[in-house]
């Protein structure tokens, strides 16, 4: 049966106010089409986890859906500082609960939480603050050679939004390029959202089933939403708006123009495809190049 | 030829790298030094990306560790589980690059909080991956900026640990790698006293002197006897960075 259906439908049904919402995607195949969904949804009290924040993040922010951050890195990649992430945590008293890793450390608690484990073990932290300032880094003693290895708990979030370049009707999801925690993220993850550039017959899934990193059978809903990564990317679909991730310092570094880009770009459009009729040029500038795989057999 | 301080840092880092060895990249100057190392004299450096881009060939210059012209074109592109789990934790790193709000006399680096942590009076984006580069890459080297405030004593947080993080020494708690070998400023370079830990100046870039260095620095710092002059870069790397590497001058005049 197929599982496709809006985004709007796709929000309503999984995304729930309180709920732990991971959206991943390491620079590459951020969903932003389903962050502006959730804001326009007016979804509250949310715990976001992600490794890197990025704008998608700053945005839900601002929007005042979150009401804590799970995270490792809280910059605007290559371009300067999240600033409503600043403002909500260096504010007297701080207005968002955060919660602080490595990027190590938050690939080992989705790592943990994907394969049904109490915690993970990583050699890592020693020398740090990290521990003294979240309690949730701890230690264990090898029960082999009796040295202490650093420990975090498992990451199982209520939901997981996964923007691919392909799936099928089934969720059965094609991702290539870079891969972030997508695969660990999605198996961790009670509900699982997909969003794709383009929806394919199941007969390219299973011509190249190599490149599949989410099974069908952990999906609950599959988006088509071309360009829906934008201004974060899909390899071999469209470039990264780095254009955009430099003004982002400013629109963001200002609560009131920030507030307007929401106003405007998210609460302004009903959709992803209205977001893209407001800037037509967008294609034009950032539609990949071809780079083309070379083919494989599968034959035996 | 002219050349500015970034310049003359990203020159001095490149210069850090030999032929052949396994690098993990991070953004900004760290990415500028790599990049120019393998067109000059370091052809078979092979790059790792904590995005997981394996011996990249990044044809432009990537804005963001994540950038996609670091995948086309790659040996090998891996989920980050097997980056951190295999490459670094299995051992497979020879050099890690570490920029830094803070380093200390030690070489402990601060990416986290200006301030209290609770109560910050700078956040700063914090940790990504670089705890876990600082632990295990063989050694790392670390680029920053010269300035009382970005050179304490002991820095506010410890993001990534040094030599002597807190009276503990590495080997002692565990670590790998051999630390941060080499701090590289945009007045001199300082090196860690293979005893003690504590960052010594070890060579100045022309037309600056020991105390230039001494007055922009927290704690009473060593000078070696003697001091290097470093030579500045050469015309060849002048045109690369401003031509091929960073020809907009996103990081190199930021």
């Amino acid at each position: 049966m197929s599982k496709v259906v809006p985004m709007r439908d796709a929000i309503a049904a999984h995304v729930h106010d309180g709920d732990t919402l991971v959206i991943e995607g390491f620079t590459h195949l951020i969903g932003f089409a389903a962050a502006h969904e959730i804001i326009r949804q007016r979804r509250r009290d949310l715990t976001l986890c992600r490794l890197t924040p990025d704008v998608v993040f700053d945005q839900m922010i601002a929007a005042g859906c979150a009401s804590k951050l799970v995270f490792s890195w809280a910059g605007n990649p290559g371009a300067g500082s999240l600033h409503a992430f600043r403002r909500a945590v260096e504010a007297k008293p701080a207005k968002l609960a955060i919660e602080e890793y490595s990027h190590f450390g938050m690939v080992a608690r989705f790592s943990a939480g994907a394969a049904h484990l109490p915690f993970w073990p990583l050699r890592n932290y020693q020398g740090t603050d990290l521990p003294r300032v979240n309690p949730m880094i701890r230690s264990v003693e090898c029960p082999y050679t009796g040295e202490s290895i650093a420990t975090v708990p498992p990451l199982n979030p209520d939901v997981t939004v996964v923007h691919a370049q392909r799936a099928d009707a089934d969720g059965n999801t094609q991702v290539w390029g870079l891969l972030g925690v997508q695969k660990e993220a999605a198996f961790a993850s009670k509900r699982v959202i997909v969003v794709v550039e383009e929806l394919v017959p199941s007969t390219v899934i299973r011509a190249d089933p190599n490149r599949t990193i989410i099974p069908g059978m952990i999906v609950d809903a599959v988006v088509i939403e071309p360009w829906g990564a934008h201004p974060s990317y899909a390899q071999g679909y469209y470039d990264r708006d780095n254009d955009f991730y430099v003004a982002w310092d400013d629109i963001s570094r200002d609560g009131a123009k920030l507030q307007a880009y929401l106003d405007e770009w998210v609460h302004g459009v009903t959709d992803r495809a209205g977001y893209l009729r407001r800037q037509p040029s967008l294609v034009e500038r950032l539609t990949a190049k071809p780079a083309m795989s070379g083919e494989v057999s599968y034959g035996y | 030829m002219d050349w500015s301080p970034s310049e003359m840092m990203v020159a001095t880092a490149a210069r850090e790298l030999r032929d052949g060895e396994v690098v993990f990249v991070g953004i900004g100057l760290p990415n500028l030094a790599c990049n120019l190392a393998r067109l000059t004299h370091a052809p078979n450096l092979v790059m790792i990306y904590e995005s997981g881009a394996v011996g990249a060939r990044p044809d432009r210059l990537p804005l963001s560790i994540g950038d996609p012209s670091l995948v086309t074109g790659s040996l090998m592109i891996c989920g980050m589980a097997d980056v951190f789990q295999f490459l670094l934790q299995g051992g497979r790193i020879e050099v890690g690059f570490l920029g830094g709000a803070q380093v200390d006399r030690f070489g402990n680096i601060n990416t986290t909080v200006v301030g209290d942590y609770g109560q910050p009076k700078v956040r700063l984006p914090g940790s990504g991956g670089a705890p876990e580069i600082a632990i295990h890459a063989r050694r790392t080297v670390v680029i920053a900026r010269l300035d009382r405030r970005a050179f304490p004593e002991q820095v506010d947080f410890i993001t990534s640990p040094g030599h002597g993080a807190r009276g503990n020494r590495r080997r002692d708690l565990g670590m790998p790698g051999a630390g941060p070998v080499r701090v590289i400023t945009d007045r001199g370079t300082l090196a860690a006293n293979p005893d003690t830990g504590e960052l010594e100046l070890d060579a100045v870039y022309r037309g600056t002197s020991a105390d230039d260095v001494r007055s922009a620095v927290g704690w009473d710092l060593v000078v070696r006897d003697p001091l290097v002059t470093i030579a500045p870069p050469k015309p060849e790397e002048l045109r690369l960075l401003r031509d091929v590497v960073d020809p907009k001058g996103h990081f190199l005049r930021a």
